[in-house]
């Protein structure tokens, strides 16, 4: 099996996931911080820890802006969103909410929580994929509304 | 140092989140459609994250502190609690319909136009009441 023959989106999901660990890395091993963007974007728009708030604008000033200058040099992919905008809206509460609920998503619990073998994590991650895996069955086949 | 370790941790974190395809919401979708046309590609992106982090947790256990001097976050409380799997339950069924998780949803804010915005902004109204009501259940305790 060469490389060629591997679809070039996982090789890039791959790479693209080899430097997302590497964030949460140096973050660690730096500062001592858990990578977890609910958790670092919750914490400044709730206020909380204001010590750690310059740090966290930093990260996430740098999450947008390093991409940004990302896609003005080789040009911006779609993000393909929907333009169901009561849709999103409401996703996006449902997001907001479970997140801070959960403390963590994707980042905080699925990569950094579950690389220690967090027991509060691995569930975490389990329910959010089982229930993501059900709610994309019945919206896309059963309602059709995705 | 906290602030530009910060800072180059937030930009690589969003480089590895566009790079990995992630910021599009047709394959995070294509991920969680799996009778469907399922793209695995998700299952990279988590594999090759959670790799350098399983070397960083093993170099955190033996240093003890980090580089700029402060303790490693302890192991949470192996609690399974109601909030845990209610809040998680809530945000699956959220990161279906937008095909958004938090991340990717900031990263690609620039270019996401309209209906990056929508999501950003009503996630964060998520998360002020979330911390409203959790103020007002701790006042009422």
């Amino acid at each position: 099996m060469s490389l060629s023959s591997i679809p070039s989106d996982w090789l890039f999901g791959l790479a693209g996931g080899l430097v997302i660990g590497l964030s949460a890395a140096i973050l660690l091993l730096g500062n001592a911080r858990i990578l977890g963007a609910s958790g670092i974007l919750g914490s400044v728009v709730e206020g909380s820890e204001p010590d750690a708030a310059t740090e966290r604008l930093w990260f996430l000033g740098a999450l947008i802006g390093a991409p940004a200058v990302a896609v003005l040099i080789f040009g911006a992919p779609s993000t393909n969103v929907s333009g169901d905008l009561p849709l999103l809206a409401l996703a996006g509460v449902l997001v907001g909410v479970g997140t801070r609920l959960a403390n963590g998503c994707t980042s905080g619990h699925g990569v950094c929580g579950m690389s220690r073998f967090s027991t509060r994590s691995i569930a975490s991650t389990l329910v959010y994929l089982a229930v993501g895996f059900a709610v994309m069955f019945a919206a896309r086949h059963v309602l059709g509304v995705l | 140092m906290r602030n530009l370790l910060s800072a180059v941790s937030g930009g690589l974190f969003g480089l590895g989140l566009l790079i990995s395809g992630m910021t599009d919401t047709a394959k995070v979708q294509g991920w969680l459609d799996l009778f469907g046309d399922w793209d695995p590609t998700l299952a990279f992106v988590l594999g090759g994250a959670i790799l350098p982090m399983l070397l960083a947790w093993r170099i955190a256990a033996r240093r003890k502190v980090s580089v700029t001097g402060d303790a490693f976050p302890i192991m949470p409380q192996h609690v399974i609690d109601g909030r845990l799997l209610a809040g998680s339950a809530l945000f699956g069924a959220g990161w279906a319909l937008a095909g958004f998780c938090p991340g990717p949803a900031l990263a690609s804010i620039t270019w996401g136009g309209l209906g990056g915005l929508t999501f950003l902004l009503a996630m964060i109204g998520g998360m002020i009441v979330s911390s409203l009501a959790g103020k007002r259940r701790l006042a009422a305790a």
